[in-house]
């Protein structure tokens, strides 16, 4: 499609069924991140939408975790990283010097590869962002948020006895479910996940994928992953990453059965990556 | 081919061997030092936690003491004259004062504090232990000079001598073993005789007490002979004083107790009323000024310089300029105490104040260092989980990474303080090392520390004093064990692993 300019890769419209349904969250136009001399990111631009899984696939150093980190701003605590282009959120440039940092990450929940739990009881790991935010009056309404985020994560029932116990005690599947209800917790309209389910178990990962398949009802997810069967599973929308651009993006199904760009034939049937 | 690999096999094994008997040799060596080392202070710092006393029947004379004023009462006056009561024989001056010797110099403080508790006291007699003298409890305590007593087991005959002073002995027991020889003493009840020559089976010898004109006969049992290692010039308890201290332990006048005394009293001239109760107050107050400077001073550096400041030329040079001052003699610190505290704002000297700010400034890089290294070790994850969730960087630090890093930091601190209570150097500069009999009451009286103290004991030449230094020197010790062992409680308590 834009073949002869191969690093210029331009808006790539995804799939107008899925654009149609649902607004835009997330818009970025001309990206680029530098770490250092290095160029991670070229020139890109994307579409996100609002209510959907979006997931980012491509070989390793691609940049799709640089570009997930640059929309919650989480570079800014790498000091050698630099940002140019616009990304924005709801009509905001989340890049405005203006805009408070703490709030966009209050607003844009990310969920980490390794899980990481603080090493607290598991009520203060979910009660520690409403706490700082001042969401709650009271120790009741407190309660309150602790309790709905659990349940969203799907974790209420596994701990809902022992919620004074440390958080890191718990299984690695569970820990990442927790790390999912704290980001809830702050009720941020995006949840970025940065390879959530690397670190676990094929029925750990089996449950996290249901769980991201639900709050894809109320959130705008975008999921980093390495597995295409995961990629295939839980997102409506996919884009391949490679060396720094954009390759393709496109509705998922589409993507994986008929790739318009040769490179994302190659990776996805395992030629390359 | 074969043969060289089983040569190299055989090599490997010896130099293996080899290594491990050298590791090996070099622990026990290591250890058997520090056994010897151990071994020799407590062995030399048993003596100082026993004092000894003499039972003593004290008339509180009311014409020595007013019952208004109870403190002014003369009660060494009494307690010497008890002491006279009892040992009547001194009669000259000389004599008087050699008995007066024996006691300590405070030894009429006991009876003042009873008599001020209690005036009534006034005009009664008092049974109560009374302090002796450091040359006497070291005499009793076989320090100053090996004493052997053998009791008489032959009879002995005693006739003034012809035409002079002093007596002959003779008869069996003078030759027949164990005998007698020149310089030791013979006593018989309060009669005591120091022999002065042996010819033939008969003894010549001089009294150091009054003889009774009707002792002529030592009967078995009823006499006894002392002989001592060093000579009478080389020990400063007198053979006229030993033989007043045997009489003493033989009515059963001698009483031992653990010398409380060391851990209540401040210092003093005399070895046997001094303690280490105003070093140690010292020692706590310094640190004290030390920590609350120190801690909250290391633990903001580390924090700033570990999270927040920009990595660039100039905390790149801060960072190894600590590193260096850690590395720096800790007497210039005390240097720049004198040079700055004392002269330049003209703080006051010798004063807790002052040795707090220098081992302060002593021991800041030691916690930078520690507090940067535990703050390093938390893991960046935690951070990242906080600032995901909408902390800002600040409340990352102090809700989530602190607290992780507090026992690091407080084992760090600990080891800090460690230092800074065995250091002396600094503190001699800033002159916390003057002699201060008073227990510092506070941040700014005149103080001393407690390895000074050890400085200043060791310095010392009376006997008894040498034992006091290694009894601090154990307190010491005890004290730096306690803080090394908290430090390693806190970090098996608390550490965390990633």
């Amino acid at each position: 499609m834009n073949a002869a300019v191969p690093y210029q890769t331009v808006v790539t419209p995804a799939s107008p069924r899925i654009m149609a349904e649902r607004p835009m969250k997330i818009t970025a136009r001309g990206v680029d991140v530098y770490y250092g001399d290095k160029h991670a990111i070229n020139q890109l631009s994307i579409d996100i939408p609002d209510r959907a899984v979006s997931a980012f696939i491509g070989p390793s150093g691609c940049g799709k975790s640089t570009f997930l980190r640059a929309i919650n701003r989480m570079n800014d605590t790498i000091p050698s990283c630099r940002v140019t282009g616009d990304i924005v959120i709801d009509g905001e440039d989340i890049y405005d010097s203006k805009l408070d940092v703490v709030q966009l990450r209050a607003r844009v929940g990310m969920v980490f590869q390794k899980p990481n739990p603080f090493p607290k009881a598991i009520y203060e790991n979910v009660a520690y962002g409403p706490r700082i935010h001042g969401m709650a009056k009271n120790k009741a309404e407190l309660d309150v948020i602790v309790e709905q985020s659990l349940r969203k994560a799907g974790l209420w029932e596994e701990v809902k006895d022992r919620l004074a116990h440390p958080g890191t005690g718990l299984s690695g599947g569970q820990q990442q479910r927790l790390c999912i209800a704290r980001a809830i917790a702050v009720n941020p309209e995006v949840i970025l996940m940065d390879e959530p389910c690397s670190a676990l178990d094929p029925i750990a990962t089996a449950k996290i994928e249901e769980l991201i398949d639900e709050l894809r009802q109320n959130y705008c997810i975008v999921i980093v992953t390495h597995s295409m069967q995961q990629a295939a599973r839980v997102s409506q929308l996919t884009a391949f990453f490679h060396l720094g651009t954009l390759v393709e993006y496109g509705d998922t199904d589409e993507m994986f059965t008929a790739p318009q760009e040769k490179r994302t034939q190659d990776y996805i049937t395992g030629r390359f990556g | 081919m074969t043969e060289l690999r089983e040569s190299l096999i055989r090599k490997r094994y010896a130099a293996e061997r080899r290594f491990r008997i050298y590791g090996a040799s070099a622990l026990v060596l290591t250890a058997v030092f520090l056994a010897l080392l151990l071994a020799s202070i407590v062995w030399q710092a048993v003596p100082a936690f026993t004092e000894k006393s003499v039972i003593l029947d004290v008339v509180i004379d009311p014409a020595e003491a007013d019952p208004a004023n109870p403190a002014a009462g003369n009660y060494d006056g009494m307690v010497k004259a008890a002491l006279k009561q009892v040992l009547p024989d001194a009669k000259s001056r000389a004599e008087r004062k050699a008995l007066n010797g024996l006691l300590s110099s405070g030894a009429g403080d006991e009876l003042r504090r009873l008599v001020i508790a209690d005036p009534a006291l006034i005009g009664q007699t008092v049974t109560l232990p009374v302090l002796l003298s450091a040359d006497a409890t070291l005499y009793l305590k076989g320090l100053q000079t090996r004493v052997a007593v053998s009791a008489g087991a032959s009879p002995v005959t005693l006739a003034p001598a012809e035409g002079g002073e002093g007596f002959v002995l003779s008869g069996p027991g003078v030759s027949s073993k164990p005998g007698l020889s020149p310089g030791q003493i013979v006593m018989s009840g309060s009669a005591a005789l120091r022999i002065t020559a042996i010819e033939s089976g008969t003894a010549s010898a001089e009294a150091l007490t009054p003889i009774d004109a009707s002792l002529s006969a030592l009967t078995p049992g009823n006499w006894k002979t002392l002989s001592f290692s060093a000579p009478e010039a080389d020990r400063r308890t007198s053979d006229l004083q030993a033989t007043w201290l045997e009489q003493l332990k033989d009515a059963g006048r001698i009483e031992t107790g653990f010398a409380w005394r060391f851990f209540t009293a401040g210092d003093s001239r005399e070895p046997e009323l001094a303690g280490i109760r105003g070093a140690l107050v010292g020692s706590l107050l310094t640190v004290a000024v030390a920590l609350a400077l120190a801690l909250p001073l290391g633990v903001a550096a580390a924090i700033y310089l570990e999270q927040f400041a920009p990595k660039n030329r100039l905390t790149d040079l801060i960072e190894v300029n600590i590193n260096n001052l850690a590395a720096v003699p800790s007497i210039i610190f005390g240097l720049l105490g004198l040079a700055v505290f004392l002269n330049f704002f003209g703080m006051p000297r010798s004063a807790p104040v002052v040795g707090g700010l220098v081992l302060a400034l002593l021991v800041l890089p030691t916690i930078i260092i520690a507090s940067r290294a535990a703050l390093k070790a938390v893991p960046p994850s935690i951070t990242e989980a906080a600032l995901g969730v909408g902390a800002s960087h600040q409340q990352a630090v102090f809700h989530h990474v602190l607290p992780l890093a507090l026992p690091g930091i407080m084992t760090g601190t600990i080891l800090g303080l460690a230092r800074a209570f065995g250091e002396t150097a600094p503190l001699l500069m800033i002159g916390m090392v003057a002699f201060i009999a008073d227990v510092p009451h506070g941040f700014t009286d005149a103080a001393t520390v407690l390895p000074v103290q050890v400085f200043l004991w060791s310095d010392l030449p009376e006997l008894a004093f040498k034992n006091k230094t290694a009894a601090a020197i154990i307190v010491l010790l005890g004290v730096l064990f306690i803080l090394n062992a908290a430090a390693i409680y806190l970090r098996r308590r608390f550490e965390r692993r990633w």
